[in-house]
């Protein structure tokens, strides 16, 4: 070939710039955490447990600014009270002496008659405050007993809880305030004989009891804010409970937020410490090699040899709980001590797998500084493995939680939390199985939002998963 | 051993308060006597010297709480009773687990699958007292509906006592495992081997039976030492709801009431009674599986 001399222009040296779109197949390019972020995306069961687990926070964190009851607050009235009711009540005047009415007594000669039954009417309408009763006067009666029954006599039931024995026999009323509660009563009045013994013959008034308060009362107990706005006759709209109340009168929905509050401050502080204090100390046992690995691992060994529960009890009593604490600090110390030894294992198995891979070599060989590889290479390639231990980790301390909680050793009792709520609400059981429902069943929802969310985890980190659709 | 005694022993004595202060009705001098008798008057290294001299010759101690009743004792008689439970609830839930485990594989996503699944997700999820108290709820209504007490509420004494607590304890144990047997029965069935198998012509139920079913249980079996380890300490729940006399009642009493000697003596035979669990299957690994052996 015949080249002509040719002379250079600066211009030859720029870089030639493509003229034709040529025609590419390729996808926008995704980081790892884009990528593992789409496929979790995909994922509908995880993607509702991570909907799940936000709306739970949010519960947790805005639910007390909205629901502004106090979780403290007792209210004997309304003791275990179903979900959804709403009561009223009516106002009466403040309660007022009675009385009573007394017979004028006929002259008497013989005994009573075995048949002998006094005629009951109540003397005014039955409330809360009072229920006052009186009976028509039986010829020759010595005195009479009062009872009373939540349920309708049978002949072979007793007749209920015997309130008063009345050896005046003038005396033909009596008047009951003890502990009434809105519902159906039946007084029965057996009358005695002179030796004080009952005829067997008795009569019956059911009674039916309305919620009635005075306005100071009203005032006192914080329903209303100032007594002189109700008039007797008024009636007035009592506290109203969604979900009920547990048997102090506590209102469930406010207990249920500040025991999330607790269950979840534990369930997820403590994996957080834990893991952690696991990474600390698995990534220095794996960065230090040697003998000091082997010792440090041994030791880990140890602490996982420990029979975990029994030792979160015996770690709970060691540090006790003085009066007027929650006992959420000792329980997250205990699960600490015992928790990290799993992390540590995984993260050092991780750093000692991390650091013979080729591109580590690949870049120390380029001059890259022992920072640089664990803020480049390290830590980005464990994330996703310990995400999904954090996520699992959740889990398993809401339950080791609620179950000390459920046998006594959790948080001490003013302070609700999901699992000593359902230990309350199991007492209960029986008779308003919502004390036990509602907690069981956010303990439950909680525990499963967060597996399905680490099971999702798993596989949107699975880097061998990449690429897969 | 010797570290889960000492951590005992440490975890113990930093306890504030000692058993001795809830006797109310102590003078000086009966107080002291006292001390004398548990050896509480003399120093903590010799207390432990003491301590771990006992134990090393199976001698747990005399119990605060309850006088003259010896540790060795209580662990002697209650320790049977969870210890039936326990094996029962082990027993419900590894043969629950792998049976439904096999099944959800054999008709992957179809409705026995997700059924079975969703119960599953329903067992782990769910914590051992509320089971156990709905348990209780729907014998209490099942035998008022019959009019005779087919299976008793609480108690303890005979087979019919046993059924609920134990199922009740096996449920968490058998999701778990269920789901662990899912997934290695899954992997097991596209095996080479299963495919050869099938491929000489062998019957499916022999296929299934020898060739899925034995491999696919081996990792079942690594688990159940942590699975005993569970159901060990679930069975304190179910023991106290179900009213039933076992060692974790008993465990769970005297933390409450802080006596020492029946605190340590039980914690330190449950360790030693969960690690020699997780030695003996690993052994039992060994001998199920054959490559492990040949190593």
């Amino acid at each position: 070939m015949n080249t002509t001399p040719h002379s250079f222009h600066p211009a030859d040296f720029e870089p030639v710039v493509v003229q034709r779109k040529t025609h590419t197949i390729s996808r926008p390019s995704l980081s790892y955490w884009q990528d593992a972020w789409r496929r979790l995306k995909a994922n509908r069961l995880a993607l509702i447990s991570l909907y799940i687990v936000v709306g739970l926070g949010l519960f947790t964190l805005l639910g007390p600014l909205a629901w502004t009851i106090n979780p403290a607050a007792q209210d004997l009235d309304q003791v275990s009270q179903s979900p959804g009711l709403q009561l009223t009540a009516l106002i009466v005047a403040p309660y007022e002496p009675w009385a009573g009415v007394t017979a004028t007594l006929m002259a008497s000669r013989s005994g009573v008659t075995e048949e002998a039954t006094a005629e009951i009417r109540l003397a005014e309408p039955a409330t809360t405050q009072a229920i006052r009763v009186v009976w028509e006067h039986v010829p020759r009666a010595a005195g009479y007993r009062v009872y009373r029954s939540v349920y309708a006599p049978e002949p072979d039931r007793a007749l209920g809880l015997p309130l008063a024995d009345l050896f005046r026999p003038e005396q033909v009323s009596f008047e009951d305030r003890l502990d009434l509660r809105p519902g159906r009563y039946w007084y029965s009045i057996v009358v005695l004989d002179r030796t004080g013994e009952e005829v067997d013959a008795y009569t019956t008034l059911p009674v039916d009891v309305h919620r009635v308060t005075s306005a100071e009362e009203a005032e006192l107990l914080g329903w209303v804010d100032d007594a002189a706005t109700l008039r007797p006759g008024d009636r007035l709209q009592l506290p109203y409970h969604p979900l009920g109340t547990d048997y102090l009168g506590r209102d469930m929905l406010a207990r249920l937020m500040y025991g999330a509050r607790v269950s979840l401050f534990i369930g997820i502080v403590a994996p957080l410490l834990f893991v952690l204090t696991g990474i600390a100390y698995g990534s220095a046992a794996g960065f230090i090699g040697g003998r000091a690995d082997q010792a440090l691992m041994r030791f880990a060994d140890f602490v996982v040899a420990l029979p975990f529960l029994l030792f979160m009890i015996l770690f709970k009593i060691t540090f006790g709980v003085g009066p007027g604490e929650s006992g959420v600090l000792p329980m997250l110390v205990a699960l600490v001590i015992l928790g990290w030894p799993a992390t540590a294992r995984l993260v050092r198995g991780q750093v000692l797998q991390i650091r013979e891979e080729g591109y580590i070599g690949a870049s120390r060989l380029l001059g890259a500084k022992t920072t640089y590889l664990i803020m480049r290479h390290m830590i980005p390639n464990t994330m996703g493995v310990i995400l999904v231990t954090l996520t699992f980790a959740v889990p398993s301390v809401i339950f080791t939680e609620a179950f000390l909680s459920f046998i006594g050793m959790g948080v001490a009792p003013p302070t609700p939390s999901w699992g000593s709520m359902c230990n309350e609400g199991i007492r209960t059981m029986l008779s308003h199985p919502h004390e036990l429902v509602f907690p069981a069943v956010f303990i439950s929802i909680t525990v499963l939002a967060f597996n399905l969310l680490g099971d999702g985890l798993r596989d949107a980190l699975d880097v061998r998963m990449r690429g897969h659709e | 051993m010797w570290f889960i005694a000492t951590t005992t022993f440490i975890a113990m004595h930093a306890v504030p308060g000692d058993p001795l202060t809830s006797e109310r009705a102590t003078t000086e001098q009966i107080r002291k006597n006292l001390e004398e008798r548990y050896g509480l008057d003399r120093p903590i290294f010799e207390q432990y010297l003491i301590y771990m001299g006992n134990m090393t010759r199976g001698d747990f101690g005399i119990s605060f709480t309850q006088q003259n009743r010896r540790v060795n004792d209580i662990i002697r008689d209650h320790f049977p009773v969870s210890a039936t439970l326990g094996i029962l609830a082990i027993f419900f839930a590894s043969l629950g687990g792998i049976l439904w485990g096999a099944l959800t594989a054999l008709y992957r996503n179809r409705w026995p699958d997700i059924a079975i699944m969703f119960l599953v997700i329903l067992g782990i999820s769910v914590p051992s007292f509320v089971f156990a108290a709905l348990g209780q709820l729907a014998l209490v209504n099942v035998n008022t509906a019959l009019g005779v007490t087919l299976l008793p509420v609480a108690g303890w004494g005979t087979v019919r006592h046993m059924i609920v607590p134990s199922l009740v304890l096996g449920l968490g144990t058998m999701a778990f495992l269920t789901r662990l047997m899912r997934s290695s029965m899954l992997e097991i069935m596209n095996a080479d081997f299963v495919r050869t198998a099938r491929a000489k012509g062998l019957p499916p139920t022999r296929v299934f039976l020898m060739h899925q079913l034995r491999n696919a249980v081996l990792p079942v079996v690594t688990v159940l030492g942590p699975a005993i380890a569970a159901i060990t300490t679930g069975g304190f729940v179910v023991e106290l709801i179900f009213a039933i006399p076992g060692l974790g009642r008993y465990f769970v009493q005297a933390v409450q009431q802080l006596d020492y000697t029946v605190i340590m003596g039980t914690t330190v035979f449950y360790g030693a009674f969960l690690v020699s669990m997780v030695i003996i299957v690993d052994l039992a690994y060994g001998f199920v599986d054959p490559r492990v052996r040949m190593q």
